[in-house]
């Protein structure tokens, strides 16, 4: 193959990592941004949606495209009800405090691994397509249900963002984000306001690992490299920023896609958190943040 | 900070080393080998403390300090063929660099931003050493072989795969790294970290430079832990990538977290409870990092003070 649809390779490879990533960093953002604190087992939540969605298309007979929408629409309201339930019983008695959270969700992380570890298994189990299509270019096929990755994950954004911009719940949202206190005298329900962000950003990142699980498996450590990515995309993009988070995970996803091919992904992972851990030290508000309020 | 008599704070923590000192002679081999690895990563933990506890800066990084030590003793003996003494301050070395290096860095940052800058940073260092797989043996690790882990005085020669002399030695590093948090904590620098922790605005406004104060706590807690790190290469002979992994950033943590942040005894005691519960625990089941997570929780939800912060607020309130 010459190096031009090498590189188209490349960049499409890197194009569905950007949209999982997108998908996952936003629920990141949206829990730090409205809530202020830093979710370390979100990565966790990525993988138990992963594993459910093994878990439900295994348990549905019949063609794979109806065990897939079940795990699709399933997977995630579990996950989702799983963080609602981390988020009573720890993060409020916490009071959300931001390093007391960081603590406890290092240990939420903990235990989700290790439940996945004891019921699921250490092996890596793939999930059937819901659709093998391939589209046929000159130089070689490429998976159709890769690129409805793509699709599905672009559609999400762009409902996620009406939500936010367009809705009273994106504007309670928003309120709550801007000002706590003010919000609350305003007879916002910031305690619910908080604990339905929190769901939504692990199913957020439930609905990307379903998305990716029939391309690259479910695996119990699966959640590490997204976390870290999410982090990456986070910062980059600027704390609690959309339009930064979906700019950053494209950049992040194509140059990961294509640094990876042609150079050793080990070097490729070292030259990304080395660059983002400068940039938060020299730039916190992230490259296209605004200024801290 | 009540202020005690001294006697009595050294008197106890004396005691505490004369006590661990005869456990030496009286526990059964499996604990005199458990005791020695408690001791080792005590010190880990104490150095952690020193910044976390004391200046309240939360680090998720310190496992690279940790393994700075690990593989600067463990490969000058490797691949220099380094004495022990040598390859042991060349690891001390190496955390001090290395913290310094880091320190002037993330301590443009605070809060939030500081504990990710720090991960990231030892995100990098771990990926380092399996990208550099030929020399420091990777995810596979080495082993130091028994021949080169001897100390030799003149004639007599030491070897530290001899579990007394290993328990002396750890001992020792332990007793002495004990005794450094005492003064540094009483000394006028340790008060200058505790008001940073307090207010560091208002200890910037009375004239003192925070970031310098700050910078040499880094140094100081990174110097502590590489201390740590060297000796566990040393005594237990393995180096591995794991030593530098997130979750032994993680561990030291958790220590000071139970046994109480702040204390000097802290350390030890959060060890010691930690390593006994996974070692009764993974009797029952192989599940160990599921008690470690409860645990966290369980720690941040009901007793932030952890063990001797708590019994230091309700009876003992000279305890250093």
């Amino acid at each position: 193959m010459h190096f031009g649809p090498h590189l188209l390779l490349a960049a499409l490879e890197g194009l569905v990592t950007s949209a999982v990533l997108a998908l996952t960093a936003l629920g990141l953002s949206l829990v730090f941004g409205v809530m202020r604190v830093v979710n370390v087992a979100h990565g966790e939540f990525f993988m138990l949606g992963a594993v459910l969605a093994w878990a439900i298309s295994t348990a549905i007979a019949g063609h794979p495209a109806i065990g897939f929408a079940a795990a699709l629409v399933i997977a995630p309201l579990l996950v989702g009800l799983v963080a609602l339930v981390a988020e009573r019983l720890v993060l409020r008695r916490l009071n959300y405090n931001p390093e007391g959270t960081i603590v406890a969700t290092i240990g939420m992380l903990y235990i989700i691994q290790q439940l996945a570890l004891t019921f699921y298994g250490p092996e890596a189990r793939p999930v059937e397509p819901p659709f093998s299509y391939r589209i046929l270019l000159p130089w070689f096929g490429y998976s159709g249900y890769k690129l409805s990755v793509v699709a599905a994950s672009a559609i999400l954004l762009v409902i996620t963002w009406l939500v936010l911009t367009r809705t009273k719940i994106g504007l309670i949202m928003r309120a709550t984000q801007y000002d706590r206190e003010t919000a609350q005298a305003f007879g916002i329900p910031v305690d619910r306001v908080y604990a339905g962000v929190f769901a939504v950003g692990t199913m957020l990142a439930a609905i990307a690992a379903v998305l990716i699980v029939p391309i690259s498996q479910a695996h119990y450590l699966m959640g590490q490299d997204p976390l870290l990515l999410s982090f990456i995309v986070v910062i980059i993009g600027g704390l609690g920023s959309l339009r930064g988070t979906v700019v950053a995970a494209i950049l992040i996803g194509l140059s990961d896609g294509i640094i990876s091919m042609f150079f050793s992904p080990t070097l490729a992972k070292i030259v990304a958190t080395l660059v983002v851990a400068m940039v938060l030290v020299f730039r916190p508000q992230g490259l296209f943040g605004t200024t801290p309020r | 900070m009540r202020d005690a008599s001294p006697a009595k704070t050294y008197a106890l923590h004396v005691g505490v080393i004369a006590l661990l000192f005869v456990l030496n002679f009286v526990l059964p081999d499996y604990h005199q080998g458990l005791f020695a690895r408690i001791m080792a990563l005590a010190v880990f933990a104490m150095g952690y403390n020193l910044l976390f506890g004391y200046v309240g800066l939360l680090s998720l990084g310190h496992a690279m300090f940790f393994s700075a030590g690990l593989y600067g003793a463990g490969l000058t003996v490797y691949h220099l063929g380094w004495g022990v003494p040598e390859a042991f301050v060349a690891g001390v070395a190496c955390g001090a660099l290395l913290a310094l290096a880091i320190g002037l860095l993330a301590l443009r940052t605070s809060g939030v931003a500081f504990m990710i800058v720090t991960m990231m940073f030892a995100q990098v260092f771990y990926l380092l050493i399996l990208y550099f797989a030929a020399w420091t043996g990777g995810d596979q690790g080495l082993v130091i072989q028994q021949a080169s882990r001897v100390i030799s005085i003149g004639g007599a020669s030491l070897d530290l795969t001899n579990s007394t002399v290993r328990y002396m030695n750890a001992l020792a590093l332990f007793s002495v790294v004990l005794l450094i948090t005492l003064a540094i904590v009483r000394s006028r620098f340790g008060r200058v970290l505790v008001a940073i922790r307090e207010n560091e605005e208002r200890t910037k406004m009375l004239g003192y430079d925070t970031v310098a104060n700050k910078l040499a706590a880094v140094v100081a807690s990174g110097a502590i832990c590489a201390a740590s790190g060297a000796a566990y290469a040393l005594l237990f002979g393995y180096v591995g990538s794991s030593f530098a992994s997130v979750q032994y950033s993680i561990l030291p943590l958790l220590w000071v977290l139970l046994g109480g942040a702040a204390t000097t005894l802290g350390p030890l005691v959060g060890t010691l409870f930690m390593y006994y519960v996974t070692d009764i625990a993974s009797g029952f089941t192989s599940a160990y990092l599921l008690i470690v997570g409860v645990a966290l929780i369980l720690l941040v939800l009901f007793f932030p003070k952890g063990i001797l912060g708590t019994i230091r607020e309700r009876w003992l309130g000279w305890l250093p």
